[in-house]
């Protein structure tokens, strides 16, 4: 009953696979696509605070620290450029990004 | 010894069913608060885990500013949610195909995955077992990290002026001070001598210069 590194490892698949799954099922929302993107990266946070408990070092959240920061600064200039395409073209939807008819 | 379990269940279980929900639910308003409770109960499982430290920062970070973030923008765009859910159920097949292969993978990396008994000994700065995890995060994160650190707040610094940058609108038609101009003013400039006839006041012609 003794909770181990693999328990942790698991929650963290488990998170990283519905964050992907939100990316395919919300195609057309990026709010949500955003919002799974953070799961992806809270994931990723588990797995490396997991292992830098489990093995005794504490690099491991320096480097969840760090992940931390860039999530935060990801999220904040991911919704500036929304608010900002909302203002010129008055929709989020993804499929309307085709202004430069890539 | 069964408390730690239990509350690893209780932690893990809600973590991923409000995970669930926020990929799910209708309204995005829903999405962001499951997007709360996930995290909060995530920073339960760091605290599980020992690393109190980035627990209460998950907390601070996420709930306090990021999931405001995303409150604000979604209760400032007038958007007709329900219109960017079509398409759910279509891609509802493939999307469990993609994440059940992944899901799949990464469990059979879990399952059959060992650590290497090398790697103790190559730990590069072991937790030290008498001070709390927050003194023994900043005794590496202020000395032999500082670098990095100070490129995290940088990454911060970047992120918060881009913000400010795109977001900020400037209008036309608002007044602003123009320092220089002022600074540049000289009576010739501000005034203009004029010989009004008497009794007949200003033409036109010289109010039109006179407004100017």
């Amino acid at each position: 009953m003794t909770i181990g590194l693999g328990h942790y490892l698991a929650v963290a698949a488990i998170l990283f696979t519905l964050g992907i799954l939100g990316i395919f099922l919300n195609r057309k929302n990026i709010i949500v696509i955003l919002m799974s993107i953070e799961l992806i990266l809270l994931s990723v946070n588990i797995n490396l605070v997991a292992f830098s408990t489990f093995l005794g070092d504490i690099v491991g959240q320096v480097f969840a620290l760090l992940v931390l920061t860039v999530a935060a600064a990801e999220a904040a200039i991911g919704l500036a450029v929304l608010v900002v395409y909302f203002r010129n073209r008055g929709s989020i939807a993804v499929e309307d990004v085709n202004l430069m008819k890539g | 010894m069964i408390l730690p379990a239990l509350f690893f269940y209780l932690f893990a279980a809600v973590c991923v069913a409000s995970a669930v929900m926020v990929i799910v639910s209708r309204n995005p308003v829903h999405s962001v608060l499951f997007l709360i409770l996930a995290f909060v109960n995530a920073s339960g499982l760091f605290i599980l885990m020992g690393a109190e430290f980035l627990g209460m920062m998950l907390i601070v970070v996420y709930v306090g500013a990021v999931a405001v973030l995303f409150l604000f923008v979604i209760m400032m765009l007038d958007v007709d949610f329900v219109e960017l859910r079509e398409g759910f159920m279509q891609y509802l097949p493939i999307g469990i195909v993609i994440g059940g292969i992944f899901l799949f993978e990464l469990l059979l990396v879990v399952g059959a995955w060992v650590i290497n008994p090398q790697v103790t000994k190559t730990i590069t700065a072991a937790i030290p077992t008498n001070v709390s995890n927050t003194e023994a995060l900043g005794l590496v994160l202020y000395t032999k990290y500082i670098h990095y650190f100070q490129l995290a707040g940088m990454v911060l610094l970047v992120a918060m002026i881009g913000a400010i940058v795109l977001t900020l609108r400037h209008k036309a038609n608002v007044k602003r001070q123009n320092i220089n101009v002022q600074n540049a003013r000289t009576p010739e400039m501000a005034m203009a001598m004029r010989k009004v006839a008497s009794g007949q006041g200003l033409q036109d012609a010289d109010a039109a210069e006179w407004v100017k």
